[in-house]
């Protein structure tokens, strides 16, 4: 969350380098994104439209009178998979394209080092045996189908590297 | 109003490759020479040093250092009959910005095309006869041979330091080495990388398939090299941030660690970067270039007056300087005349993800760089017989696997959920004993007669200049030479032990928002006629003999290759023609 956040107030959110000028006409999906919003304005609009459409419940019939995140989790699950299949249909936004960019975000702020706010502690990197930031493999390239022994580094080094932490 | 700057005997659009390669012949003859770069100015040593550089969501995921569309962009569409619109954020490809061009973000994959490459249209025929190929396919023969770049490629090769071994040594085919490359008369000036493991498993299964694999040729250094303009390079460390990233390492060739530390001490020559060439100026006759004029970061206008005008920016921005600055007849394809903008083409990219049984191979993907790889040439060019396959070209296909940065390269087999704690299982158990290489098959793609480049009725950049529309889709011979490419890369990791395979086929349409590497090529083409070509065999324009435009704008279409070696080559040629007749007798170096 933190990493999203800190990426929607900066150049990502405010969609800074990409090309906004009119002419927004909607083509086909090979043309790519055309939206006049900025990902932050189109995040705003989607949470917004997702508790509304959780608390009334317009294309379900049922109103659950919730917002998104005072559901139990199966019925959040539930409305995640509605959301990602295009049978969940949001007021004003597009609800497969915004869980699309959001499942992006996630996994880039997942995976993504340390210093921008997500994968605290390297947690994803030592998931999957990824060493992070290091940069000096010529030792290991023909030590064939051996496990690579040591722990990730972020680009802001490493927690134990800190005199005194625990 | 444009303020006139001092007089110049040559101006230079771009630094990149071409354009470091053409200053450094071109002041090494004693000419004063200016480049215009649009993008900042970039240094090995301060803008990617190794301590923060493997930052894959700053330069892979929001791509710190390439051209922002805000800047300027193009717009697209499949087919005539729709209707543009603009690339807001790049996908299908992604130019650079800066001094270095895409050389300092390349995989440095360095190859040379084929000899039937240079003479397709006239080979292709005498082999399987003119019907063929397609009615509207407008392939052509390029006006150079190999044999006339041979020499070139060797000093590109020479200058970086590329790695790789020799597979036909003077005629003479080795062992080890590509069976299908056109003679070489030296071998590379470095040996290959090494190899971690899934490049040395999958060469191995392709041997027993009866394949001749070979080391990817690189320009990442294999052992520390000092190159023939005294420049030095150290080892690379094969560290995963290769491509999409620079190198500060000085492990990865780039005009920034191969040419311009000699370039920028030479007292004729000057750079100005963050400075974008809007026009090239001509006289009343319009066949004399009289230099050019460019903007600067304050929004002045400049003119750059000069006695030869060298266009060595990126394809489409080539393209787009002709056309603002009406040099050369645009290209209608409804009556099928006109040059400027036809031949536009890409490469038909598709992959294979191989699962392995984690308990039996551990592939370390972190380990790689960017040209890593070993290669099979049996499918590219006309090195198999198309005749029973209905269709031509092809291209090479490699494990040539440059990463495993869990952004980009975190793979699960194909039905598993794409968030969640099965998500989170299956890209666990996957992530060490997976293949992903990326752009696996690597296959040509040529030119038709309706995807071309012209200007967009619509949609402008920040100057106000109408930008470049692109008009682009497959055609049925290159999505068959995929599927058929495909199939043949999908057995050989079949053959390694592969449990499970994703076959990712290219297919049509042509889609903007999907990564196929920046091989963009045509839309100033080179030829033997000024009726269907922009340039001669020399690279300069037929219509204004001092302009030459040098880059893969000049290809007629695409071969199976990484483009840079030819591009490169190609801008050596030129460079001496200039040098050697241009310069004594400036005029047309072809008569027609």
């Amino acid at each position: 969350m933190v990493f999203l956040d800190r990426q929607l107030a900066g150049a990502y959110g405010s969609a800074e380098g990409l090309y906004d000028r009119a002419p927004f006409i909607q083509g086909v999906e090979e043309q790519g994104p055309q939206s006049s919003k900025t990902p932050a304005q189109t995040y705003r609009a989607a949470l917004q439209a997702l508790d509304q459409y959780c608390r009334e419940g317009r294309e379900s019939g049922i109103p659950r009178g919730k917002r998104f995140a005072e559901l139990a989790p199966e019925e959040q699950d539930e409305v995640l998979h509605g959301l990602e299949g295009g049978t969940v249909h949001l007021s004003e936004v597009d609800g497969k394209q915004f869980f699309t960019t959001l499942l992006k975000d996630m996994q880039d702020g997942f995976f993504a080092d340390p210093i921008y706010g997500g994968n605290r502690d390297m947690c994803a990197w030592k998931m999957i045996g990824f060493p992070g930031a290091r940069y000096d493999y010529r030792d290991w390239v023909s030590r064939h189908n051996e496990r690579y022994p040591l722990p990730p580094v972020s680009i802001a080094g490493r927690a134990d590297w800190t005199p005194g932490k625990r | 109003m444009a303020r006139r700057l001092p007089h110049k005997d040559v101006a230079i659009v771009g630094l990149g490759w071409t354009g470091s390669i053409l200053a450094n012949e071109l002041t090494d003859a004693g000419l004063e020479v200016m480049a215009i770069e649009r993008g900042p100015w970039r240094a090995a040593a301060t803008d990617f040093p190794p301590n923060y550089n493997q930052d894959e969501l700053r330069y892979r995921i929001r791509h710190e250092l390439f051209l922002q569309p805000s800047q300027t962009t193009f717009t697209f569409r499949n087919k005539m009959s729709e209707r543009a619109l603009p690339i807001r954020t790049w996908g299908a490809f992604m130019p650079p910005n800066g001094v270095g061009g895409g050389g300092v973000h390349w995989n440095a994959e360095t190859w040379r095309f084929l000899p039937t490459d240079f003479a397709l249209r006239t080979h292709l025929t005498k082999r399987y006869g003119a019907h063929f190929l397609p009615a509207d396919m407008t392939i052509q023969d390029w006006g150079v041979t190999y044999a006339e770049l041979e020499p070139h490629y060797d000093r590109f090769e020479y200058l970086c330091g590329t790695c790789g071994q020799a597979g036909n040594l003077q005629g003479k085919i080795l062992e080890g080495g590509n069976p299908f490359e056109g003679p070489r008369s030296r071998p590379y000036p470095n040996p290959p990388q090494t190899q971690p493991f899934s490049h040395t498993l999958f060469a191995q299964a392709a041997r027993q398939l009866g394949y001749k694999p070979f080391p990817q040729p690189s320009g990442n250094l294999s052992q520390a090299y000092r190159n023939p303009l005294g420049v030095r390079q150290g080892p690379c460390s094969y560290c995963g941030f290769c491509e999409w990233f620079g190198c500060g390492n000085y492990s990865k060739a780039s005009p920034q660690t191969t040419i311009l530390p000699v370039l920028v001490r030479k007292t004729n020559f000057t750079a100005r970067d963050r400075c974008e060439v809007t026009r090239i100026n001509v006289d009343a006759s319009g066949r004399r270039a009289t230099g050019v004029t460019f903007v600067d970061t304050s929004g002045q206008e400049w003119e750059q007056p000069a006695d030869l005008v060298l266009l060595c920016a990126y394809t489409i921005f080539n393209v787009q300087l002709l056309m603002l600055s009406n040099i050369g007849q645009p290209y209608d394809p409804v009556s099928n005349r006109g040059v400027i903008g036809r031949n536009f083409t890409h490469q038909t990219i598709s992959d294979v993800v191989s699962f392995f049984d984690p308990k039996k191979f551990i592939f370390n993907p972190f380990i790689a760089s960017g040209a890593i790889g070993m290669c099979i040439d049996e499918f590219n060019g006309d090195n198999f017989d198309h005749g029973p396959h209905g269709f031509v070209g092809g291209g090479y296909m490699g494990q040539v696997q440059t990463n495993g940065r869990p952004i980009e390269t975190t793979p699960v087999p194909p039905g598993t959920p794409k968030w969640g704690a099965k998500w989170k299982q299956a890209v666990k158990e996957s992530y060490l004993s997976t293949t992903k290489p990326g752009t696996g098959v690597h296959g040509s793609m040529y030119s038709y007669r309706d995807v071309y480049l012209d200007l967009d009725p619509t949609y402008k950049d920040r100057f106000d200049r109408p930008l470049v529309r692109i008009t682009m889709d497959f055609h049925e011979n290159e999505l068959k030479q995929n599927r058929f490419l495909t199939d043949r890369f999908a057995e050989i990791f079949q053959a390694m032990g592969a449990r499970q395979m994703d076959k990712q086929y290219r297919r049509a349409p042509y889609d903007i928002t999907d990564y196929q590497t920046t091989h963009l090529c045509g839309g100033a083409i080179m030829g033997t006629d000024p009726k269907t070509s922009a340039l001669n065999r020399y690279l300069q324009s037929w219509d204004v003999p001092n302009l030459f435009v040098i880059g893969a704008s000049a290809f007629p279409q695409n071969a199976g290759y990484n483009p840079t070696g030819t591009v490169a080559a190609l801008a050596y040629w030129s460079a001496e023609a200039i040098r050697t007749r241009y310069l004594k007798s400036p005029g047309p170096l072809v008569h027609t």
